[in-house]
This record gives C-alpha cells, structure tokens and sequence, in this order.
C-alpha cells in the first residue's frame, strides 16, 4: 500500500516541492495533519494569526469543534482574511468541523453559527449521531486508487444536499430519518451530484436507505465528513496536494466554474 | 498484529458482548487496542483487522435498512478519535442547562454535566453518585457540543446508563465517592468512550490497558489550587522523558516498577508519548493555570468549578479557551488574565479533608 501510495505522488508529476500548506491550529486536531502533509514533502506550517495565512499555496480546516474554531477564528482576527482568501481561490482541504466551515448551509448549528460559504452544500451537524453511533468504514473513493481508505467518523457531519457543480467522490449508506428527506436516493458514488436529491419522502417517522456523499470537491475546495487524517493513510492529502500543485480544476473543470459562476452571481 | 504485545488478555474481552448501540457492529479485538492505532500510525496494518473482521449484523431491532456491511462502532480509533478532536480546547463542567448555555457560548469544546461541581461535592460531603439521567438529558437537548458525565469508580453499571443516554465521554471520576475498591470498569465492553484519571504513569498505563480512550491528570478537584495538576502531569511526563531513553533491559523494570503492561510500556518508549492523549484537570483557576499546563506539555484542559465559583463565570471562561488555545502567545494570555475578577477563592493542599486524587488504584 505505501508503494502505491509513492507511485500515485510521483505519477503526478509534481516537483519536489508541492508547495507551502498551511494548517488552522487554533483547536482540533492539526497534528496528523501537519504530519502527513510533511511525510508528502510539503512544508506544512500551524496557522494561529493573521500572520500565518500570508504566502500559502493550500490549507486544511481540520477535525474540532465549529463553535470553538469558529469564535476563535473571530478573536484572533483571522475570520475575514481568511474569507478573502478562500473567495480569491485559495484551495482549502476541510474535514469534518472544516467541512462544516466551508459548506453553504448548517443545520443543527447555533443560531449565531458562520461559514465561509466556499462550497454548495448542506451540512447537519453531528448528522451521524451522537459518539456511539461514530464509525469507521471502508470507502471507496473515486479517483484514488490503491483501494479502499479507512473512513473514521467522529460525531461527522452529515451532508444533506450538494448542489449543481459539486462532484460527490464517495458516499456511504446511512439510515436517513425520512423526515430529514432529501437523500433517498441508491446514487453510486461519484455520478451528477445534483441527482442525489430528490423530492421523494417516505411516510413520516420511518427511515430510508439512501447513500449521503462524505467526500465532495468543488473547484478549490475538497471536504469530508470523516478524518482521513487518523488512519495514517495518506492519499487523500497526496490529492489535496495535486490539487494545490496543478490549479484546482482537475477533472471538473465545468464544475469548478460553475460553481464559481455560482457564487459570484 | 504483533504490535498489539501487551494486550493479549485486555483486548479479548472487547470481542464480545459490548453494550453496544443498535446496528453497532462490534469490533475485533485488535482493532481495539490501543496499540493498533499508536500514534505512529502509518502501519497498514492499523488499516485492516477490524476492517476486515467479518461484520455482517445487521442493524438491531427494525432492520429496515441494510447498512454498510464493514462499519465499526466502539472501536478504539473512534474513541480515541473524540478526544483527539477535543484538542487545545476546554472541557467545562455545569450542573445546570444554563450553565452549559454558557460554556458553549464561551467555546468550550464539551461539558461535563453533573449535579453538583467537584468544590461543592467536597463541602457537602456523603457520598456523591452520577448524576440524575433527567439532569443529563436536559443538558444534552441545550448544547451542540460534547456533553461528558461521570460514573463512579467501578461502577459499571452507572456507566452502562450514561452510555444509554448517549453521553459521548464517560468520565470514571475520583470525584465521585467510588463503587469498587479494587476494580475499575472494564471498559472495552462499552461502545462509549472514557476517560480516566491517572497521578503517574503507571496508573495511566493500567487505566489504558483497561480500555480508557483518554487520561486526564487528577490534580486535586474542587480545591482551586492547581499545584497537584501541576505535580502529576511533571510525574507522568518525566517518567515518559525517562522511559524514552532507557534500553530494552530496563524497559521491564520500568514495567515492574508501573505495574503496568509490557507493551504499553514499549509503545511508551517507542513513541514517546501516552497511547491515547494526555489532558489536564483538578485545580485550575485561571487563564494562567491553562497556559501553565498545556506548556508543559497536556493536549487540553478540564476545568470543574473554578469556572462558576468565580464572579464573572462568562468571562472567566471565554478566557480560560483563549488561554488554551494561545498558551504560548503572553500577550494573548496576559490580556485575557485582565480584569476578571474575582477567582474560585482555592485551598491549600494542608488543609485538605479529603484527597480525591488518592481515590483510583
């Protein structure tokens, strides 16, 4: 698996450089992401102030949580650089409470509950259930090759709607209470996003079957409601970092600009 | 999985009936050692066993769903996982739901919900319990974030009712009067993650072998004084330091001496650092205590009453989170020290009728 893992990076055709990544270490856990990122030869730094955030090529938004990050993101005064920085294209990599920060919509959040708005999602929060419903799982990832990644869900984020541009990698089967809706849907992963919707509801109460994305890209902006960051499994930040080393737009391109055309409209 | 040396006996009884949630699937035993998920980590073997494990229940009870045949619950990645997200934030203990409105409010990464906090328990004195489950839930309904209770030492049994509640840490806490005098809880049997206290090392590697997901330094709760914090985070640190450089030999006499596995003692000296994280609690006060300890070296901190027994709780408690998460910055520390009343009123260790942190074995 480490091979494949090498041979994936090299194939890439990245220099021996893939660039200066930064990781938000106000809270949560950026020190597996900080380690990985430097076992793929990236200069990874903490980022704690305004200071940090200049001359990055990426960042991560790790694993925490949104209302401490994001009051902390306030009192340091990084929130509205940081804003200027992901609208201006910066690729940003956001797992599970990063995810969270960058997605369109949250629910079950506090009332005074902020997000970047980078990329058109609907996110519940703690959608999976409480910790003993928190899982890992085999996942696999369109795009990544070298077989399943080890999926951990921590109280993950559950992803209850994609919009048009946002290119769903991998999904899950998860029980979704009908009266939450919007996913009841046998789509595999990777196919048109959008399709995951639908306006079938079964009979209150019940549950569905459906499978809920876990792993979306839309131009610049990658997130997953698991930590690929606690298995020690390392592609998906190699793909991050392909994604920081070649301009974002990497299969999608139609989709990263629609979702640009999106969000500037 | 050679690297799970150390836990032959432990992590056996994981394999069984675990009071599991429904649809949990129970996880293998080596997917549940500690040591399958050390920090290291980068091993594929970390990746398969529980993976792997043939899973196939189906979720209890409707069974309308078919889930994902390979999904794990209660495994000790996922529990461990919890507390490495609670990283450099502030776990804050409320006895009530507007308590926990405000510890939230503050950014508090989670709360301990309990009836009565560590300096009243100990001016109250009788035996102290977990908490009314009514209590619990209401605090659960306020907040977004973690909430943690306590059970008594031993007492699996109150554990087995938080973990009913969905509580997302169970804390089996010295604070409470303990159930058993010589056993604590098995914990791998719970799909619930705990943490535990530990003085030294070696009572940390003993509550790791029984499956606690998390350590916190005892210190002294209830007391304001954050000079036992203080003294068994250096004592489990510095055995840490001196494990490190010990050769093979001695590694064993370190065991003996602990009265702690073998192999945890090796992952120890292997990686320089506890299995699980290492978290603070007992005694701290201040935005100046927090920064004290996760200086020298915890991961985050537990504040119990020195929070609401001070004048400005709101206030205090935004700037203990603020302390925490810029620990080494002074002028962030020195600025949130500022104007905040005043704090818990504290008591020297001399003075003490009760020492909780000798409670735990």
């Amino acid at each position: 698996m480490e091979e494949q893992q090498g041979s994936g990076r090299r194939a890439s055709g990245r220099h021996s450089a893939p660039g200066r990544i930064g990781v938000l270490a106000l809270q949560g856990d950026s020190v597996e992401h900080l380690a990985i990122l430097r076992d793929l030869g990236a200069e990874a730094t903490s980022v704690r102030d305004g200071r940090d955030l200049r001359g990055l090529d990426g960042l991560v938004l790790p694993g925490g949580e949104s209302t401490t990050i994001q009051m902390l993101l306030e009192s340091s005064g990084m929130w509205s650089e940081l804003a200027l920085l992901i609208a201006s294209g910066l690729p940003v990599f956001g797992t599970c409470a990063g995810m969270i920060l960058l997605a369109s919509r949250v629910m079950d959040g506090r009332s005074d509950q902020r997000t970047f708005d980078a990329i058109d999602l609907s996110v519940r929060r703690n959608g999976f259930g409480r910790q003993v419903a928190s899982f890992e799982s085999d996942l696999e990832v369109e795009g990544i090759a070298g077989g399943p990644i080890r999926a951990v869900f921590i109280r993950a984020p559950l992803i209850e709607s994609v919009g048009p541009g946002v290119e769903v990698m991998a999904s899950v089967a998860e029980p979704v209470a009908a009266r939450r809706g919007p996913l009841a849907s046998e789509q595999r992963s990777g196919g048109n996003a959008s399709d995951l919707r639908t306006d079938g509801r079964a009979p209150a109460g019940s549950r569905v079957a459906a499978r809920v994305p876990v792993l979306c890209r839309s131009g610049p902006i990658l997130v997953s409601s698991f930590h690929p960051e606690l298995t020690g499994d390392s592609r998906l930040h190699g793909y991050f970092l392909d994604m920081v080393a070649r301009g974002y737009p990497l299969v999608a391109t139609e989709a990263g600009s629609e979702a640009d055309k999106q969000r500037s409209a | 999985m050679a690297d799970s040396k150390g836990f032959s006996s432990d992590s056996g009884s994981s394999a069984g009936d675990s009071g599991s949630s429904a649809g949990a699937v129970t996880a293998a035993p080596a997917g549940n050692s500690p040591a399958g998920n050390s920090p290291a980590g980068n091993s594929p073997a970390g990746n398969s066993p529980a993976g792997n494990a043939p899973a196939g229940k189906g979720p209890a009870g409707k069974g309308v769903v078919a889930m994902a045949s390979d999904r794990s619950t209660g495994t000790m990645r996922v529990k461990r996982g919890l507390a490495e997200m609670l990283r450099r934030g502030v776990i804050m203990d409320v006895v009530t739901p507007e308590q926990a409105k405000i510890a939230e409010d503050a950014g508090a990464v989670a709360v301990m919900a309990l009836e009565r906090v560590p300096a009243d328990i100990r001016r109250d004195g009788g035996v102290a319990r977990m908490s009314d489950p009514a209590l619990i839930s209401q605090i659960q309904e306020t907040v977004t974030i973690p909430v943690m209770a306590k059970a008594r030492i031993g007492h699996f049994a109150e554990a087995q009712i938080l973990e009913h509640l969905g509580v997302d840490y169970v804390d089996e806490s010295e604070v409470l009067t303990p159930a058993d005098e010589e056993h604590h809880i098995d914990k791998w049997r719970f799909t619930v993650p705990f943490v535990c206290g530990a003085t030294n090392l070696g009572e940390a590697l003993r509550r790791i072998s029984e499956g606690a997901a998390l350590i916190r330094s005892k210190g002294e709760a209830g007391t304001g004084n954050v000079v036992e914090a203080v003294a068994h985070l250096r004592s489990i640190l510095g055995d840490i330091r001196a494990i490190r450089s010990c050769d093979a030999a001695e590694r064993y006499a370190w065991a003996k001496r602990l009265a702690a596995p073998i192999g945890l003692v090796d992952e120890v000296a292997d990686a320089g650092r506890l299995p699980v994280p290492l978290f603070c609690a007992g005694g701290l006060a201040t935005p100046a205590d927090a920064a004290l300890v996760m200086q020298l070296g915890a991961e985050a901190v537990f504040v119990g009453s020195g929070i609401f027994h001070s004048s400005d709780p709101p206030r205090r408690a935004r700037a203990i989170v603020e302390a925490t998460t810029h620990f080494d910055d002074v002028d962030i520390v020195t600025k949130v020290s500022t104007g905040l009343g005043e704090a818990m009123a504290g008591i020297e260790m001399g003075e003490l009728g009760v020492h909780l942190a000798d409670r735990g074995w």
